[in-house]
């Protein structure tokens, strides 16, 4: 049995992302109970930053072209030696497109439970228990892991990230062997988007459209300009993307992205429950929608009843105004 | 080339969930079955590959009771007559597999697919249940094969898998892996068909093979609730938002208020 926690600190251009910071303040408030201390792990990269100094008293790292490559094989092996290194009773990491194919199968590499895409941790009786959503949020449910290793991903925007400590971290790089079965799925291309957006799931602030938008190109005159008023990424409902509004990659809900911003407005969404699954835990929730009845009106902070024909671009103008995305 | 395709019953996207009892998780007595709507996208795909002539047959996997036949039929329904359909459906049921956790499932359809000797194996990202996400890439690492999840685009050859998947900012990697693997679809990859009456027809006569743990020689100690580490326990609703509030006036006010409201009351700007 293992003690303490591995942070697995995701980054992306030369920097260790949010998510990092926030799942090293949580490990931090955990620890305190749970002892054992923190570690963390890098994967891709020989830069252990900063995170010494938000709590992680050792680095791991693994460094090389394989693990710079986003081989999942490669990535699985790098994460299952820093376990044999760190020997945690925890490994937590962001619940996002590096951890979603590599955290399962490092769980069935070392034998190991695993809850996915959790909300928030909790020390009880000496162990971490998760909570998450299932059924896209419809319900929530806690999760214990009784095996000698607990893996958890964590929903980006789920803590909030603390002020350094001001402590430092040992830097020790792993020793890994990567097989050819690691390797057997090799990326070979990456395409990049047509512009710089953050991704639905880790935004802090979504736009989205409803199908009365009523066509592709108001959504780009109408929607996207309030998303680049607010500095927000945009969504759209599943009706708007099934109707070609919008892309399939944009849908929020239950069968497209689930999402956790602090600001969610949603233009001439009704609140169907399929899509207030993917958008529920948002912290404050506004509703443009000209029916009053509408049931997104029921879980608005803020709710305006109106056509979003008219309201959307004056909310476009004053946000401009007060330069908010800026 | 055979083909796998794993699917699950899952309450439709429009079903609530209510809580029966925090220890036991949610009533599910009343809701509308479906078939798990990612699991649809990888049923188009194996069907689209049979009808490229690149697949020879299509096997679908599924582990549960007898009470999940009328959702294995949805699936034998798709495609067309004389050219595509899955040809029969294995599925596992045990008491020996009751309470297994992801990993307990993944092995017992890793034991499946490799007794029925398929080249690639198809799967939904996830099911829209647990939403956990985990037992197709548990499955590619107990079978130790390559897998690819979340693919938004697909090219099969008799060489190997070239498929695209979301990276995180908008970015898609390109991936090559050879067969045997694991694909899991995301919603993009292609537009699932309807069943036709000719194909729920022939869906009837299509057989539905079950196994046991012993028919697919797995150990059940490593499945079931005795093999599970993974317990789900104080099941809830998700909790009430406090009562919101509607702005009212004309348009120009209202927006200024807004954005006032969500800067200094809210503090999300």
């Amino acid at each position: 049995m293992g003690s303490g926690i591995l942070v697995v600190c995701e980054h992306e251009n030369g920097a260790p992302k949010k998510t990092a910071y926030e799942l090293l303040s949580k490990a931090r408030e955990l620890s305190s109970t749970l002892g054992g201390g923190i570690s963390a792990v890098v994967v891709g990269t020989g830069d252990a930053a900063d995170l010494g100094e938000y709590g992680a008293t050792t680095v791991y790292t693994a460094d090389g072209a394989d693990f710079a490559s986003g081989s999942t094989g490669a990535r699985v092996s790098a994460l299952a030696a820093a376990i044999e290194a760190a020997q945690p009773a925890v490994v937590i990491g962001s619940a996002c497109a590096q951890t979603r194919e590599s955290f399962p199968r490092l769980a069935a590499r070392i034998g190991a439970g695993m809850a996915s895409d959790c909300t928030d941790l909790k020390v009880d009786g000496g162990a971490v228990i998760a909570r998450r959503p299932m059924y896209a949020g419809k319900a929530f449910a806690e999760v214990a892991i009784s095996s000698s290793v607990a893996l958890y991903t964590v929903r980006p925007n789920s803590f909030p990230g603390a002020a350094p400590s001001g402590g430092s971290a040992a830097v020790s790089p792993l020793q890994v062997t990567v097989s050819g079965a690691d390797m057997a799925a090799k990326v070979v291309g990456i395409e990049e988007p047509k512009s710089e957006i953050v991704d639905l799931t880790e935004a802090n602030r979504i736009v989205s459209g409803g199908r009365p938008v009523d066509s592709s190109d108001n959504f780009d005159s109408l929607i996207r300009p309030l998303g680049i008023a607010l500095g927000a990424t945009v969504g759209a409902s599943r009706a708007a993307v099934d109707a070609g509004y919008a892309p399939h990659n944009e849908q929020v809900g239950q069968t497209g992205k689930v999402v956790n911003p602090s600001l969610y407005v949603a233009c001439a969404i009704s609140g169907a429950i399929q899509h207030l699954a993917g958008m529920r835990t948002s912290r404050v929730i506004v509703a443009i929608n000209k029916n009053p009845e509408a049931p997104i009106f029921q879980h608005a902070t803020y709710g305006i009843v109106g056509d979003i024909f008219e309201v959307v671009p004056k909310l476009t103008e004053e946000a401009k105004k007060q330069g908010i995305g800026a | 080339m055979k083909v796998g395709v794993c699917i699950k019953r899952v309450p439709g996207t429009d079903s609530r969930i209510t809580i029966a009892d925090p220890a036991s998780g949610p009533a599910l007595g009343d809701v509308s079955w479906e078939v798990n709507p990612y699991d649809s996208f990888a049923i188009e795909a194996a069907l689209q590959l049979q009808e490229a002539g690149t697949a020879s047959d299509v096997v679908v996997f599924t582990v549960c009771g007898a009470d999940g036949d009328a959702k294995i039929r949805d699936a034998l329904a798709m495609g067309k007559k004389g050219k595509s359909g899955a040809s029969k459906a294995v599925r596992l049921d045990d008491a020996a597999f009751a309470g297994s956790d992801a990993l307990g499932i993944a092995r017992i359809l890793a034991a499946a697919v490799k007794k029925e000797g398929v080249d690639i194996v198809f799967a939904g990202k996830q099911a829209i249940d647990g939403d956990s996400s985990q037992v197709p890439a548990m499955m590619a690492e107990v079978l130790g094969w390559p897998s690819v999840c979340e693919v938004t685009d697909l090219e099969v050859s008799a060489s190997g898998v070239k498929a695209w998947r979301q990276a995180g900012g908008g970015k898609r990697e390109v991936v090559e892996l050879p067969t045997p693997c694991v694909v899991t679809a995301d919603k993009g990859l292609n537009t699932p068909r309807y069943p036709t009456l000719p194909g729920i027809m022939m869906a009837k006569r299509k057989p539905i093979e079950v196994l046991d743990a012993a028919a697919i020689g797995v150990d059940p100690s490593t499945v079931g609730s005795a093999a599970s580490s993974v317990t789900f326990t104080n099941w809830s609703p998700p909790a009430a938002r406090p009562p919101g509030r509607i702005l009212e006036g004309e348009t120009d006010a209202v927006v200024t208020e807004l954005i006032t409201l969500l800067r200094d009351e809210a503090k999300v700007l």
